[in-house]
């Protein structure tokens, strides 16, 4: 017994004081693709090689329609490699409540030769990340004061510390392992009172992961329908974005809002334990609307 | 081809033995042989092989050529881990008349996979014990996925729910507890349905298949580049390993070599991969007796060694690395330095962490002894990996197959007879050690050089066998070659379908508040089984 305490002294406080702070990932780490629209006068070679179809061109009339899915993207940096208008950054703070904001959808002048010239519109512009009100990844200090308002807002809102569920409705167990480590000492979930719980009954929230499939399909519906109201629902992962790498075919059914409606979408493959803190912190910044 | 010594002699001595019987004995690569042979060989040549060269049936698994030539092909794939190589038998299945003969009764470790043959290709099996369906739910319409006239876009009438009959087991006082799909915990989909008489359990039932994703059908539609980020999909928890078992078989294909350099990053990482879940595992195995300050460190080591991932890889998980003819990223000083830190200080760590639980005698009562899963079981039910060298498995890839860099250093493979929960817990601490033994080594010891060779066009119509020993056991992707870059079948083997039959067996006659500790020594993975 002594000992125990004696190690657990030893060690100090490892909890990351996200998002007071900012995310500790290395320099290294492959977050959102970025693409220099303006100047990308080719999208077939990227196009070819993302695994996924996060990017994807269609050419109608002499022009080409080019665009990206932050909710499909696995992160993988195969395109940055093929195209100099296309850089990885660290970012991974991506979490939005509207699906549409993660595509970027460019529209060029088609050359003769299959690249293409002037960009004609751009349906970039909302940052994933702002919405209703929620503040962006840039906006570090408004984030950090929602987190530290958080235990109130639930209070307000739900009246009690803020209960999850998770479900596995047919992942690869890679989101499983970021969504675990929210309970190590280093994240520490419950340090803004949010505990996960055994039953969709005592759930405010249901963490779903995974492309839904078809023998989980039922499950996924029957766990919704056991929650009260207010609930949230937030889907993991680019499988839970959009059905990721799997996609829809005979056995997936695609992303989560297939099957049961979403509130916030949680980009990354799998997205790492700050990503999924945001985008939970994301969806109860959702909760004012929600009810 | 420089065969390996042993295994010109055994294929002669099959040769002999079989003669005219065997249709065709080809020798693909080193130590991979093909034989051809009818179904009515089948029987007595897997006998002749366990019997005289130890062998083992590491997995069975089907082919459908209907179109070329009329028949669907079974693949026998025996492991001769004494001399190094695998065997390979394959014998053909009349298209109009598709039905084939069970080994389960003899072999008990091939049932899940026969039945995952007739599932998914709609060829028949005669004389299996429980022919029932496995892979797909008892509520699919009559499909069969992996036949190549099914297309892997076909959409099927949604799931109604489940109307598999469980077994039951009748008797005073006896009772059901339904448990899943969704579980309490964070962790994925799968029926268990315990029988029991107060506590103890009598019989436990394991209904899987709920993360079935038409992953193999998936590789046959994709170019082979987007595979290796499929096969990293295929179990998270071993995305690299089973990522590098998917481009060894492309390099088989290929005929090349990965260069060195590359072929030492892989073992690295497949030691990062070992050692991040090793020390996850340990930690749930003493939280599920209820020891959470050890679970509280344990967690904190594995956040370690995924921040070393995330700076050699880009991903946590390791996700990226991975490409066919070696590797995708270098590692420069700073790297390296980072790696050397992790191991020096992991060491001490974990050391105090296993000292902790040691120590602890309330937690040493809770896994002596329990979920005992005897040597003569585990053999018959083929359990390969750590559960296996818990019981008795005194295999392990990385020795008896070196792939990756292997070959440069002895790797030293824990066994145990005891085949409780102590002893699997055992076999991750002395894992964890030589793994972190094998990292020093690999490191200390960095050759230079190229990281990757270009594999080219990939010759069409060929098969090749990849293998990995990833943490949980071995992983192999076997593939057949369609022109165009492309695949015309991936057949992946994780060893959690191998191994989820002996869990039924490890937990009888134990209480069901043990199973969740009983399940975690087991660790094994749904969506590697389903896929």
């Amino acid at each position: 017994m002594f000992e125990i305490l004696r190690k657990s002294l030893a060690t100090g406080v490892v909890t990351t004081r996200y998002p007071a702070t900012p995310a500790e990932v290395s320099s290294q780490a492959r977050g959102k693709p970025e693409i220099d629209f303006a100047n990308w006068n080719d999208a077939r070679p990227s196009a070819a090689i993302c695994p996924t179809g996060a990017i994807a061109c269609a050419d109608e009339n002499g022009m080409r329609t080019a665009s990206l899915d932050l909710g499909r993207c696995i992160f993988c940096g195969l395109c940055a490699e093929v195209d100099t208008a296309i850089r990885m950054t660290s970012q991974c703070e991506l979490a939005t409540g509207h699906r549409e904001t993660l595509k970027t959808i460019a529209r060029y002048q088609l050359r003769s030769d299959g690249t293409h010239e002037k960009m004609l519109v751009s349906d970039a512009a909302k940052q994933p990340g702002h919405t209703r009100g929620t503040p962006g990844p840039g906006d570090r200090e408004s984030f950090a004061r929602l987190g530290s308002e958080l235990k109130t807002r639930i209070h307000r809102v739900l009246g009690r510390s803020l209960h999850i569920r998770e479900v596995d409705a047919g992942s690869c167990n890679g989101c499983e392992i970021e969504i675990t480590g929210l309970n190590s000492p280093v994240y520490d979930i419950e340090r803004f009172g949010i505990h996960f719980v055994a039953s969709p009954r005592h759930a405010d929230l249901l963490l779903v992961t995974g492309p839904v499939t078809r023998n989980m399909e039922l499950a996924l519906k029957k766990t919704y329908d056991a929650m009260s109201d207010p609930r949230l629902v937030v889907a993991v992962g680019a499988c839970g974005c959009s059905g990721g790498i799997f996609g829809v075919n005979y056995a997936s059914r695609g992303g989560v809002d297939q099957v049961i409606p979403v509130d916030v979408y949680i980009p990354g493959c799998p997205p790492n334990p700050h990503a999924l803190l945001h985008g939970i912190l994301t969806a109860i910044g959702r909760l004012d609307s929600a009810c | 081809m420089n065969l390996l010594p042993d295994v010109a002699k055994i294929m002669a001595e099959m040769q002999e033995r079989f003669g005219d019987r065997l249709d065709a004995v080809r020798a693909e690569r080193p130590n991979e042989v093909y034989f051809d042979a009818k179904m009515d060989l089948v029987a007595g040549f897997c006998a002749d092989l366990y019997k005289n060269w130890d062998a083992r049936l590491a997995g069975v698994f089907a082919d459908d050529v209907c179109e070329s030539e009329k028949v669907f092909h079974l693949y026998y794939l025996f492991a001769l881990d004494a001399v190094h190589a695998f065997f390979i038998l394959r014998v053909p299945v009349p298209a109009e008349k598709p039905e084939f003969t069970s080994l389960a009764n003899a072999v008990p470790a091939v049932s899940w996979q026969e039945r995952e043959i007739q599932d998914l290709f709609g060829v028949k099996l005669i004389g299996h014990p429980n022919p029932r369906r496995c892979a797909l739910h008892d509520d699919w319409p009559d499909v069969h996925p992996l036949r190549k006239d099914f297309d892997l876009r076909t959409e099927l009438p949604p799931f109604t729910g489940e109307r598999h009959k469980l077994r039951e087991v009748e008797g005073e006082g006896v009772f059901q507890v339904p448990v899943g799909p969704v579980h309490a915990g964070i962790i994925e989909p799968g029926h268990f349905r315990f029988s029991v008489a107060g506590e103890p359990v009598l019989y436990l039932q394991i209904r899987l298949f709920y993360t079935h994703k038409g992953t193999e059908k998936l590789f046959e539609n994709l170019p082979v580049t987007h595979g290796v980020r499929l096969a990293e999909s295929i179990s998270g928890d071993s995305s690299f390993a089973h990522a590098t078992a998917f481009c060894h078989a492309l390099e088989r294909v290929a005929g090349i070599e990965v260069p060195v350099r590359a072929r030492v990053l892989r073992s690295v990482c497949l030691e990062l991969e070992r050692l991040y879940n090793h020390i996850g595992d340990i930690g749930a195995i003493a939280t599920d007796v209820a020891f959470a300050v050890a679970n509280m460190h344990a967690m904190r080591l594995k956040e370690s060694v995924l921040r070393v991932n995330e700076q050699l890889t880009g991903n946590r998980l390791l996700r990226g690395m991975a490409c066919p003819g070696g590797v995708r990223f270098d590692w420069d000083g700073a790297q390296i330095k980072a790696l050397e830190n992790l191991v020096a200080g992991l060491g001490p760590e974990f050391d105090s962490l296993i000292g902790l639980i040691e120590a602890s005698s309330s937690t040493r009562d809770r896994l002596e002894g329990t979920g005992i899963l005897t040597p003569e079981i585990a053999r018959d039910l083929g359990v390969v990996g750590i559960a296996g060298r818990a019981s008795g498995f005194n295999h392990d890839l990385r020795r008896d197959f070196p792939h990756a860099a292997y070959d440069r250093v002895n790797v030293q493979v824990p066994v145990y007879q005891a085949g409780d929960v102590e002893h699997r817990m055992q076999v991750r601490v002395d894992e964890v050690r030589e793994s972190l033994a094998l990292i020093r080594r690999f490191v200390a010891d960095l050759p230079a050089g190229p990281l990757r060779v270009d594999l080219g066009e990939l010759p069409a119509g060929r098969t090749a066998l990849g293998y990995v020993e990833g943490w949980r056991g071995e992983i192999f992707h076997w593939i057949r070659t369609a022109p165009g870059n492309r695949l015309a079948r991936c057949k992946v083997k994780d060893p959690s379908l191998q191994n989820w039959p002996a869990l039924s067996h490890a937990i009888l006659g134990n209480i069901i508040p043990d199973f969740p500790v009983v399940n975690k020594s087991f660790n094994l993975s749904y969506s590697g089984t389903d896929r």
